[in-house]
């Protein structure tokens, strides 16, 4: 058995009173897709939160292949290649689309304390954007400020940013919101490619999207774990059915 | 006025092209403006214009520096006289021990700023928003409040310098229109250094931390390093324009380093155009014009200025420079 690359052990977050993630132990292996569903509120955003170190863990401990991350702040989890995408498209809205991955590229390339050059001339930096907002399918977009992309090519842009930082791992924190169906449909195509090459960890509340990616699935309710398993187990689990999936997938 | 109020705001969407010629035309005239002023001082004009002039330039650097920090970093520093004034007294003090090389003066005034700066810096830069303003205050009052006590320099009275500070040797400065040549090639390096700089590496990373940090975290760049590094940067060059300031008037006062001095600074930028390099010259400019023409007409003649400035805002966030953008831009289009 592979160790896993990134895993969690009995992680806790409250917010007051409220317990947002309760004692969660959770593992991605190496080439694995491991949804992450639960009803709105469970505490899905805040655990890709504590993962990418945006917000702290209140106790418990993450661990990047077999390194201890817990108190890493988010910039140098990026750059150990914990990349994560946001359920809130998160973007440089003034930059033009290729300067959007450029800079996710130049953060991975040497310094960026350099005060000559112009960095929209480096080739290099350029052709690397250039690849991975062809892999979402955006590269005639390039020259386009992100700011005026439909919402469907921002959250196009937002896993070409992904691509472009060269993650070890992916957290993809709701990557279909607001799309439409054609939107959608081309993304679950895309995230099915992806998963050939990093591990993904999903959050997702389109049921089709995570029962046709995930060779795991983990229900979080409330902030604790209640079920784990193969898509299969998870949607026969009763207690997940009672919880959660209801009339959907009965 | 709402058109124009619209091309400000979608600058951005609108063909560039003709935009950029201009944005690259404007300091090009400034520069040529500038100049060919000693020219017509030297054709009979007033020598008044060049004193005038040189004030503008030493204060466009000042809100130039600013203008990095403010417009392209979004950290409003209402603590930057403070450096113009920490320039001014590395010039001041050392003239009055007798060490009168404005090479060293810039050292001196460099190394004093850089250090003010990364303190403060380090210190204030953990706060965001409203605090950082407060705290940058703080820090600005505290330079000014030191020199007030500081009797073996003039403390509240100030430093009157004996003579201007000298180049290898030679009392050349004390020529004006000489010293106005320095003035503008340090002004030009300033700006041409700047300039370079936003485009850069390390620009593109202070752009990008201004306008989405939680963006720029997620693919791996840190806030601080890079702030820091423009706000010593930023004090650095205010200093510079301290040491100038000290030349022209041969005169050091704490008065240099007052928060209403901080103010006036974010004024000129904002006025001129934040986030435009040109916009803090533009800015010196219309202030210290307005200034000295409308004091000649009343007393309170900051009504006037208050009037103007609140006219050219009202135009957009881009200033005097979205003005002459919107101008000519629109000219160069048709």
């Amino acid at each position: 058995m592979t160790p896993p690359i990134l895993r969690t052990e009995h992680l806790r977050k409250a917010f007051g009173a409220l317990k947002v993630t309760d004692d969660v132990s959770l593992d991605l292996l190496p080439g694995e897709l491991h949804a992450i569903i639960g009803p709105n509120g469970a505490g899905k955003t805040t655990l890709i939160h504590q993962l990418s170190g945006c917000q702290p863990a209140d106790g418990g401990h993450i661990l990047f292949d077999g390194q201890e991350i817990t108190s890493l702040p988010m910039a140098k989890r990026a750059r150990l290649g914990i990349t994560r995408t946001f359920q809130i498209t998160s973007l440089l809205k003034g930059f033009s689309v290729l300067e959007n991955a450029a800079l996710a590229v130049q953060a991975r390339s040497g310094s960026s304390f350099r005060f000559f050059g112009r960095a929209l001339d480096e080739h290099a930096l350029n052709e690397e954007a250039k690849a991975a907002l062809e892999t979402v399918g955006i590269d005639n977009r390039a020259d386009r400020l992100a700011g005026t992309l439909s919402h469907g090519e921002q959250r196009q842009l937002e896993l070409a940013i992904a691509l472009a930082a060269a993650p070890k791992v992916l957290l993809l924190d709701e990557p279909l919101a607001g799309t439409g169906h054609d939107e959608s449909a081309a993304l679950i195509s895309l995230i099915d490619s992806l998963k050939q090459r990093f591990p993904i960890l999903l959050i997702e509340h389109d049921m089709e999207a995570v029962f046709a990616l995930a060779d795991r699935v983990s229900v979080l309710v409330y902030g604790r774990i209640i079920a784990s398993g193969t898509p299969s187990e998870v949607r026969a689990d009763p207690e997940v059915r009672r919880a959660y999936l209801g009339d959907e997938a009965a | 006025m709402t058109q124009a109020t619209n091309t400000t705001s979608e600058k951005t969407e609108t063909p560039r092209r003709s935009l950029w010629r201009v944005e690259a035309a404007a300091p090009a005239c400034l520069a040529c403006l500038f100049a060919a002023l000693p020219l017509a001082t030297s054709l009979g004009a007033d020598p008044f214009y060049l004193v005038i002039a040189t004030r503008i330039m030493i204060f466009g650097l000042a809100a130039l520096s600013l203008d990095l920090i403010l417009g392209y970093g979004a950290m409003v520093s209402f603590g930057h006289a403070a450096f113009i004034g920490i320039g001014a007294y590395a010039a001041g003090i050392a003239a009055s021990h007798g060490v009168s090389d404005l090479l060293l003066h810039v050292l001196f005034a460099l190394a004093a700023a850089a250090a003010f700066a990364l303190v403060t810096g380090l210190i204030s830069l953990r706060t965001r928003g409203v605090y950082f303003i407060m705290i940058t205050l703080a820090f600005g009052q505290m330079a000014y409040f030191l020199m007030v006590s500081l009797s073996a320099y003039g403390g509240d009275d100030g430093l009157t310098l004996q003579a201007r500070s000298t180049l290898f040797g030679q009392a050349w400065l004390e020529n004006d229109v000489f010293f106005y040549y320095v003035v503008l090639a340090i002004l030009l390096l300033c700006f041409w250094f700047a300039n370079c700089t936003l485009q850069a590496r390390f620009g593109r990373v202070l752009r990008g931390t201004r306008d989405n940090a939680e963006r720029m975290q997620a693919i791996g760049f840190e806030p601080l390093p890079y702030q820091l590094t423009a706000y010593v940067v930023a004090g650095t060059i205010a200093a510079l324009a301290g040491v100038l300031l000290a030349n022209q008037a041969e005169f050091v006062s704490p008065a240099y380093m007052t928060w209403q001095r901080s103010g006036e600074l974010i004024m000129m930028v904002v006025v001129g155009g934040i986030g435009t390099l040109t916009g803090g010259i533009l800015g010196a400019a219309i202030f210290l014009l307005l200034e000295e023409f409308l004091s000649a007409f009343s007393h309170h003649w900051k009504l006037g200025l208050g009037i103007i400035l609140v006219l050219i805002v009202l135009h957009g966030k881009s200033g005097m420079h979205g003005i002459l953008v919107d101008l000519f831009g629109k000219r160069d289009k048709r």
